[in-house]
């Protein structure tokens, strides 16, 4: 009877402290973890004009918080892509003698489809739409 | 007249807390003296050089300026406008990197000794993690300066964590503070380089310190087969002590010198918005590990290469740390094993730092 009290007091006890140790550390866990913030959903940006964009080079445009490589063919055509490499993070940008998309940081290349062809990026990057409207080039987001 | 004064005051102190432990460890806390003896003097340059990380540290936090539009800023107001900010920034640059090489030193010399056995099994583990937490204090404060090239081996960095199963991706937005390396990283990485990690560093520091206090110095295998009057020893105060402070200041002479001869750099701010430029590369001590994932293909059989990089690193450190607990029926055999092991890891470490210098 008496052991019993124990072990019934011992539980109890045990449980507040697991109780306990979790009130604690549940809300600094929860604190590490940034809120997300409520961005504007961008869908579309305006890159300048296109009779002022060279042929055979290529520019970084921000399209909200995210970097986008805007890139003007040899043959005038535009195309633009997430200049996020998708191998670890790095900023790619258009190599105009081989006429590729490469990455600095682990030598990455894709091709101006956007597809990973050498390199460790494991997949290709995703394409943006471009549109010419009154010689105004702008971006938007294929979703 | 100084010699009076100073004894009325150890008196006085005395009379209080009562100073015999200490005078007795003075008097009779000895060092054995052989051929390897000079690797007794790594682990007290390493604690000089954290020294010299906490004076310049600090002083470099009267200017320093957390932030996007003010971190790079400031450290260029440091070495330009302050009086001696180039000196100061350049030490502190330095040290951080001698510091790493010598604590590196300081375990392999400890490895290769063996004097992590029993009963040296907790200063062992103490020193492991403060070397985890000093390689923790060179790379959050690699981004500090807020230049192009700590702005994109940060990300890469911060990105291979995210292979991890479960764990992977909220491990990563904790560490960069969200999605993206930006401004509340860098404050993240501030807090966690002047704050956090000086504060648990401290706590280890203490710890390792105590335990070699209360067992003194190891003794290889050699030196105690010897006969008593074989050994030699010398006193730990004033001569080894001594000896010590005259490595400390070689090593304060090299450091000087460094950081006069040899100034870091600041390079470009960092342009979240600007195309990762050629040598990216981490900093000397991560490039093995960066090397090797280099060699891992895109994917290996279902999983990530990175992801097995970073479980074989992993379980390589745990294994490491538990070295001193690791026993074997025919413990010969586990002692003839123990030294090839130890020489395969650091081939394997110098071998892959230089090739990554040369191939990048
Ligand atoms: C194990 C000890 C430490 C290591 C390995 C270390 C390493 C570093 C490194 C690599 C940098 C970047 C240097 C640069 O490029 O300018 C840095 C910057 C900085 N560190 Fe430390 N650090 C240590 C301790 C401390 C401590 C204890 C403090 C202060 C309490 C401190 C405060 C700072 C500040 C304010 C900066 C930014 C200024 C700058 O970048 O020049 N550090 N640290
Ligand atoms: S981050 Fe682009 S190739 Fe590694």
């Amino acid at each position: 009877m008496k052991l019993d009290r124990r072990k019934f007091l011992n539980t109890l006890l045990g449980l507040g402290g697991v109780g306990g140790i979790f009130s604690v550390f549940y809300p600094i866990l929860s604190f590490l973890i940034p809120p997300k913030t409520a961005e504007p959903t961008v869908n579309s940006v305006k890159a300048g004009m296109s009779k002022d964009f060279p042929s055979n080079s290529s520019n970084i445009i921000k399209f909200g918080k995210k970097p986008v490589i805007l890139i003007k063919t040899d043959e005038g055509n535009f195309k633009a892509f997430s200049a996020t490499c998708t191998h670890l993070d790095c900023i790619v940008q258009y190599k105009n003698d081989t006429k590729q998309i490469w990455c600095a940081c682990h030598n990455g290349t894709y091709d101006l489809s956007g597809r990973n062809v050498s390199g460790p990026p494991p997949r290709p990057l995703e394409e943006y739409e471009v549109k010419i409207i009154k010689d105004e080039i702008v971006i938007t987001k294929v979703s | 007249m100084f010699n009076k004064v100073n004894s009325k005051i150890i008196t006085w102190i005395d009379e209080r807390f009562d100073l015999s432990p200490i005078r007795k460890l003075l008097k009779y806390k000895k060092v054995p003296d052989h051929k390897h003896s000079i690797w007794y003097y790594m682990g007290g340059v390493t604690l000089f050089l954290f020294l010299v990380q906490l004076l310049t540290g600090i002083l470099l936090l009267l200017y320093y300026r957390p932030g996007e539009d003010s971190a790079y800023e400031s450290v260029r107001f440091i070495v330009t406008k302050v009086k001696f900010g180039w000196l100061i920034r350049n030490v502190h640059s330095w040290s951080a990197n001698l510091l790493v090489f010598f604590a590196f030193v300081h375990m392999f010399s400890v490895f290769f000794t063996r004097a992590y056995k029993k009963p040296r099994e907790m200063t062992w583990i103490s020193g492991f993690v403060l070397l985890v937490l000093t390689l923790g204090f060179g790379f959050s404060g690699y981004l500090l300066p807020w230049n192009e090239l700590a702005f994109f081996a940060t990300k890469v960095g911060t990105d291979i964590v995210g292979v991890l199963p479960i764990i992977g991706e909220d491990l990563k937005i904790i560490l960069r503070g969200g999605e993206d390396v930006t401004g509340a990283t860098l404050s993240r990485f501030f807090g966690i380089h002047v704050a956090i990690l000086p504060a648990i560093f401290t706590v280890f520091l203490f710890f390792h310190l105590l335990f070699i206090q209360r067992q003194g110095m190891h003794e290889p295998e050699h030196f105690k087969k010897l006969p008593d009057d074989k050994k030699k020893y010398i006193p730990f105060f004033p001569d080894f002590a001594l000896k010590d402070a005259l490595f400390w200041l070689i090593v304060f002479n090299i450091l000087i010198f460094l950081a006069l001869f040899d100034p870091w750099e600041l390079g470009l701010k960092a342009d979240p918005f600007a195309p990762a430029p050629i040598g990216i590369k981490p900093e000397w001590y991560f490039m093995f590990m960066f090397q090797t994932l280099k060699y891992l293909p895109a994917h290996i059989f279902i999983f990530e290469g990175e992801l097995i990089g970073i479980l074989f690193f992993g379980i390589c450190g745990i294994i490491w740390l538990l070295i001193p607990f690791i026993k074997m029926k025919k413990q010969n055999l586990l002692d003839k094993i123990m030294p090839i092991a130890g020489i395969i890891v650091v081939a394997y470490i110098i071998i892959m730092t230089i090739v990554g210098y040369l191939s990048s």
